[in-house]
């Protein structure tokens, strides 16, 4: 770039700064909100970590349950989802194409319609519909399609067959070569789908609130509730605990995808 | 190293894909024990097919068989055949270093990690890698790459070897090296091999015997020496190198074609062609030789000098000579062809 800059960079500077303050500022203005003794005198009423204890003591079923889904959602989606992407990888025909677009079908149909197809469906079964497993089938259904995607694009990206081949020749049955070849070299897929898939369960709000019962509320019901019942402050520090849980997994998220991009010229 | 290597038979093996693609016609090939064998044919003639049948990726039509040594193993999986496969994409574990590559037979096999690291640097050596063990593989130039899929396919002492285009991925200096490092460890390690190309010289290079392939069938299998100068077909005749062929009339022996006449060989008496290679022919003075024609066209290759002359408006030879004359197109000439590098094709 030249060391001279006119006036239309910065006209671009000044606009990317505009949008940037118009998404940031709410953000950390309830932020504010959260650790602010009152919010309606403003930070002048000086700072507390009381709202944020507050958030703990009253929702913190929540964030355990979340976590619970969340890890198990992970564990299905990935017991389930590489298998799928490994046959769908390896297949690569005009049936496979299809059933990976209905696999995306969950995530273009509004989520509140999954839902009530969940309780039409298994409404009946009192325990299960009770439990956090019900909720758990509406996450697995959300995002295995986010995993499967992922690990396919890697599977396809590398020669799975050949390498595959290769493996065979030198001895290796069909586990050695699942766990030993494809596995390993489908890593970085994997761990991608794996961020995404606990990002997305337990950010989800749609299904989950059609889903949960009084004793089953997820961390973002939990907020919803928050904001319709307490004060704002609460509702404000809840966000704060939203964030601490998120923020570090969209991070990953973006560091894994910058890792793996200029990566790409040495396969 | 012990040699384990066996003989190889394919006995009317056929492949007929899924979707409808014959790709091969039922073969016959037998492969002696220590044998290197090339399969040379044009693209889509079912080289790579026959490859992988005889590895197990691959099963023959019904009624094929395939033997190593006199064990039928039509029914083996590859995982059970041990054959070493080396591929046009070196198919190196990108998860592994050099040395996990090069181990990873004898990892799957169950051999303990000093006998396998021994192993392992004994064949680092053999292939000019060492000190390469800890390396990433895309850390690799590709001669390198080719060397370590070599290294991992020798490590499991595989009963034959199957090289699939090796060197097309390679550029031409380094071809030429690992060629013949190739062509030196199948003598040493007394090899049975099969080796897939579509690049005569190479084929010419390594081969025992070169099977020559064209639509699914072997379309001739011999010595280099015998394709190249007893080719059974047109097809292999063009395929191999650059082939004069000239139609007409035979008289006592003597073969009546543009521009003059040539004489048979005593196998040829009969035939309604000639055929000789460009290096067998020999610009005269015009009148002199066996046929009389014009220089349509001048190529300078460097080692060698290309002439094209044209005998009337439909026929014309090549010609290649050392010599270091000036050619001038448009030039009448004459043409002598070594009686001995006349042939024609087997009926
Ligand atoms: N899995 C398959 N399904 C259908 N047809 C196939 C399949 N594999 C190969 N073929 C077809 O079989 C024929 C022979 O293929 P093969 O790969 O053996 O050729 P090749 O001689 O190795 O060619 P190349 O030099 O291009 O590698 C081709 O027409 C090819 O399109
Ligand atoms: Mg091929």
């Amino acid at each position: 770039m030249s060391a001279r800059r006119g006036p239309r960079f910065v006209a671009q500077l000044s606009f990317t700064m505009l949008v940037c303050a118009f998404l940031i500022v709410p953000v950390v203005l309830s932020v504010l909100a959260g650790v602010s003794v009152n919010f309606f005198i403003g930070v002048k009423s000086g700072l507390t970590l009381r709202w944020v204890g507050e958030v703990w003591s009253l929702y913190r079923d929540s964030i355990f349950l979340s976590m619970k889904i969340a890890i198990a959602c992970l564990a299905v989606t990935l017991v389930l989802g590489v298998p799928i992407a490994y046959v769908l990888a390896r297949a690569a025909n005009r049936w496979t194409r299809l059933f990976e677009e209905l696999l995306v079908l969950p995530v273009a149909v509004p989520g509140l319609a999954t839902a009530l197809a969940l309780i039409l469906f298994y409404g009946e079964w009192r325990a299960f519909r009770a439990s956090w497993t019900f909720i758990l089938v509406g996450h697995v259904l959300f995002t295995l399609p986010f995993m499967v995607r992922s690990v396919v694009a890697v599977m396809s990206a590398i020669d799975l067959r050949t390498l595959e081949d290769a493996a065979a020749s030198l001895g290796a049955g069909f586990l050695q070569r699942f766990f030993g070849v494809i596995i390993p070299n489908a890593r970085a897929g994997i761990l991608a789908g794996a961020l995404m898939v606990v990002t997305l369960s337990i950010g989800e709000f749609n299904i989950t609130w059609m889903l949960h019962t009084p004793l089953t509320k997820t961390i973002p019901v939990g907020l919803a509730d928050s904001y319709a019942s307490m004060r704002l402050e609460i509702g404000s520090a809840y966000t704060i605990v939203f964030f601490i849980m998120i923020v570090p997994l969209l991070i990953a998220m973006q560091w894994l995808s910058a890792e793996r991009n200029p990566g790409k010229a040495a396969t | 190293m012990t040699n384990l290597a066996s003989g190889v038979r394919l006995d009317a093996c056929g492949k007929t894909f899924d979707d409808g693609t014959q790709a091969l016609e039922p073969i016959d090939l037998e492969i002696a024990a220590g044998e290197t064998v090339v399969l040379l044919g044009p693209s889509g003639c079912g080289k790579t097919t026959t490859l992988r049948i005889i590895a197990g990726l691959e099963q023959p039509d019904a009624g094929g068989r395939v033997w190593f040594g006199a064990e039928d193993v039509t029914a083996l999986p590859i995982e059970r055949r041990n054959v070493g496969m080396v591929f046009q994409s070196y198919a190196l574990f990108p998860n592994m270093s050099v040395a996990g590559n090069i181990g990873y037979g004898l990892k799957v096999r169950r051999v303990e990690a000093a006998a396998r690291s021994r192993e392992v640097l004994r064949l680092l050596d053999m292939m000019h890698l060492s000190g390469m063990g800890e390396r990433r593989v895309d850390q690799l130039s590709g001669g390198q790459r080719q060397r370590v899929a070599l290294a991992r396919a020798l490590a499991v002492r595989p009963r034959v070897l199957l090289l699939d285009e090796p060197l097309t991925a390679l550029d031409a200096k380094l071809r030429e090296s690992l060629r013949i490092d190739i062509d030196r460890l199948l003598r040493t390690l007394g090899m049975t091999a099969v080796y897939v190309t579509h690049d005569q010289a190479e084929a010419m290079a390594l081969g025992d015997r070169i099977a020559v392939m064209s639509h699914g069938r072997i379309a001739q299998i011999g010595t280099p020496q015998d394709i190249y100068y007893r080719p059974a077909t047109e097809f292999v005749a063009d395929f191999i190198g650059t082939m004069n062929r000239l139609p007409g009339q035979c008289h006592d022996g003597v073969l009546r074609v543009a521009g003059g006449s040539l004489p048979l060989p005593a196998d040829g008496h009969g035939a309604d062609h000639a055929m000789f290679r460009p290096q067998d022919g020999q610009i005269v003075a015009p009148g002199q030789g066996d046929l009389a024609g014009r220089i349509a066209a001048v190529f300078f290759l460097g080692n060698a000098t290309r002439i094209i002359v044209e005998l009337d408006d439909v026929q014309s030879v090549v010609v290649e000579t050392g010599e270091r004359r000036a050619f001038r197109e448009g030039d009448r000439v004459g043409v002598r062809v070594d009686p001995g590098g006349i042939m024609t094709l087997r009926r």
